[in-house]
């Protein structure tokens, strides 16, 4: 049984405009990925879902906190562990058309997991493989191999990304946004195959910004803002009975065929019949006055942008590693995530920020 | 009537023959319609919407007319078309975020624009600008500000509020909400509502290929497939009894909220859209089709079934008489 454990990790990213301040991207998330299981991260943009995927995937290093997989600190790995974890864990993410190379056939992909992981399998075994992880993504090996990746649909690139993964016969895989780009049509086929997986004993970290998708897939649902976990648990328990206002929020505003949002004009402002023409009576729609409950979705997305600047000394502090930071400095308090209680068994809230 | 499209062909042209993106297609949008444009990608639903406004150097009229508020839309005329753009039809383009240039603030770009367009007094155009970005929420220190400064959601709207700001009689909004979050989506969404209903559009063309997005905000949805128009009805029409099965497939491969594997397993739709630079004859759904019989090697025509619900199939027309 392998276990995937998140432990305390942060992620401060250093801002690039504004004058040098922190972004804090992740606060301190902790959760553990097992076996069979699939857990959806949810998050709007800016809320670190990707972040952490690419800590788990060692693209990235975190600022403080550790990853383990089956009790070992993934931090710990040299080149050649590096690569037995590679063989465990793999990512596959948004964009399938820029993860392959146009001049190259598509297939590639394939070949060049040969040349690191399987040079002693002879090319008959090596096909009889490529067949059966093909087949496990249900694709026709006659329709995609020894294509150019533009004469594949969007579906069959990102199947065949999800088939070479599987091919190393991974235990953990980060799915990040692999639906978002595709049509509705193919959209359900790569669904499914998540699922088949899954029940195959795969362990999938599902990132997504759908909140429909990661229902219909997902065992354990994990709510992120501003880098920190605001309510996380069963997802029929997280879905069917949201406890936190931002969980709510996020809720209303998934568009859904059988029910309508509803929509309330914003403060009446005067129109001028040729529309050109100033009105005076911009006030009501200000943003200081009371905010209609359309709006109330804007200003929540507009507070997300805002980055959180931290004292200089402190950020050196961080990055270089040279100093403990102490508890109580900003980059301290920047870091600490509302504090998460149990509202039920398996279904974790946090205090409002 | 503000908008009248009628058997408007498009096509690419390409070293291997014209590709006909748009083929033959023909509907009407009412004043204060917001239409959705909804298909797979490849569909034309963009190509039809740029031939609307922008027929670029690659594609080119090959048939039928557009008429707007009663005055032929000329479309193919590159120069008579320039003085009606933005201010009787205007885009919200794809990729709307990274349509904003980074070198100038809000109000110089803003302010070029009207220049461009020939647009004299406009200080007081730049007023009501002011005011309209207050009326969605956002400070007015918008405008002195470069576009990479604002988050995703900010620049889209942005972006509507400038390409609406003349109050064009028809908008194009192709793919606005698409890589926006949940909660902007429905901000952005609403926002063209209110558009709407505070007369700043007279009508418009939402294209995208999330329906539950335009069931949220369109009148009426026209799906496309494969450059031809196969169904148009009311949003309700559409989500709840669609008679094309291709819109039912659609509507089936959508997961709604609350669904979860297990109780039921979405289905997607078999196989590809067929290649448009030699399309089959007949319908076009035909090797997708659960229902295609003898008769599918016709064109079938796109007619109305019940009034204000129009098909191209002919499995509906027949059950229909």
């Amino acid at each position: 049984m392998s276990t995937l454990k998140v432990d305390q990790v942060s992620k401060l990213f250093r801002a690039t405009s504004r004058g040098g301040g922190l972004t804090p991207a992740l606060r301190k998330v902790s959760f553990e990925l097992n076996q069979g299981e699939v857990i959806s991260l949810i998050g709007e943009s800016g809320s670190g879902k990707t972040t952490i995927g690419k800590v788990i995937l060692r693209l990235v290093q975190p600022t403080s906190g550790t990853v383990t997989f089956d009790d070992k600190d993934i931090s710990s790995y040299s080149a050649r562990g590096l690569r037995d974890y590679y063989r465990n864990v793999q990512g596959v993410f948004q964009d399938p058309f820029s993860s392959y190379n146009p001049i190259y056939r598509a297939d590639r992909v394939f070949e060049l997991l040969r040349d690191v992981y399987f040079k002693k399998l002879s090319d008959k075994q090596w096909h009889e493989k490529i067949d059966a992880a093909l087949d496990a993504v249900t694709l026709n090996p006659g329709d995609v191999l020894g294509k150019y990746p533009h004469q594949l649909s969007g579906g069959q690139q990102q199947r065949l990304l999800i088939a070479r993964a599987l091919l190393l016969e991974v235990k953990v895989l980060v799915a990040d946004e692999i639906i978002s780009m595709l049509d509705a049509s193919t959209r359900v086929d790569v669904l499914n195959l998540l699922v088949k997986l899954k029940r195959a004993g795969l362990a999938i970290l599902f990132v997504t910004h759908d909140l429909s998708l990661g229902n219909y897939v997902s065992d354990r649902t994990i709510i992120l803002r501003h880098g920190a976990i605001v309510e996380m648990g069963a997802t029929q328990k997280v879905f069917g009975n949201p406890q936190h206002d931002y969980t709510r929020m996020l809720m209303t505003a998934v568009p859904e065929l059988h029910k309508k949002w509803k929509h309330t004009p914003l403060g009446a402002v005067a129109v001028a019949s040729n529309g050109h023409s100033v009105a005076t009576d911009v006030i009501e729609a200000s943003p200081h006055g009371p905010v209609a409950p359309a709006l109330a979705h804007i200003t929540l997305m507009d507070e997300l942008t805002h980055t959180e600047k931290v004292v200089k000394r402190d950020f050196r502090a961080v990055l270089g590693g040279t100093r403990k930071v102490s508890s109580k400095s900003a980059v301290a308090l920047s870091l600490e995530p509302p504090e998460l209680h149990e509202f039920e068994p398996d279904h974790l809230v946090a205090e409002p920020e | 009537m503000s908008v009248t499209v009628e058997n408007l062909s498009v096509a690419y042209r390409s070293h291997r023959g014209d590709v006909t993106a748009v083929d033959n297609v023909s509907f009407t949008l009412a004043d204060g319609e917001i239409m959705g444009l909804a298909g797979e990608s490849g569909s034309g639903k963009s190509t039809l919407g740029n031939a609307l406004i922008y027929l670029d150097p690659r594609m080119k009229q090959t048939g039928g007319k557009v008429t707007l508020d009663g005055k032929e839309l000329p479309i193919a005329d590159m120069k008579a078309m320039r003085s009606l753009r933005m201010a009787e039809v205007s885009l919200v383009p794809q990729y709307a975020m990274s349509a904003l240039p980074p070198t100038r603030k809000l109000s110089k770009l803003t302010s070029d624009l009207l220049k461009s367009h020939g647009i004299h007094d406009r200080d007081e155009v730049l007023a009501e600008m002011k005011r309209r970005i207050a009326l969605i929420g956002l400070k007015d220190d918008v405008l002195s500000k470069y576009a990479f400064e604002l988050s995703g959601g900010m620049r889209q709207r942005v972006t509507i509020i400038m390409s609406t700001l003349l109050n064009p009689s028809l908008l194009i909004a192709d793919e606005v909400t698409s890589a926006l979050d949940v909660s902007t989506q429905r901000a952005v969404g609403e926002m063209l509502l209110e558009f709407r209903d505070r007369g700043f559009i007279k009508s418009a063309i939402a294209i995208t290929h999330d329906l539950s997005i335009l069931a949220q905000i369109a009148d009426t949805i026209t799906i496309m497939y494969a450059g031809r128009l196969a169904e148009k009805a009311s949003t309700d029409t559409i989500v709840n009894e669609p008679l094309h099965p291709y819109t039912q497939a659609l509507i089936a491969s959508l997961p709604e909220v609350g669904v979860r594997y297990e109780q039921g397993t979405l289905t997607g739709i078999p196989g590809r859209p067929p290649s448009l630079v030699n399309p089959p004859t007949g319908c076009r759904f035909r090797d997708r089709c659960p229902f295609a019989f003898a008769k599918c090697t016709e064109t079938p025509p796109f007619e109305e079934i019940k009034p204000g619900h129009q098909v191209a199939c002919w499995k509906v027309t027949e059950e229909a008489k």
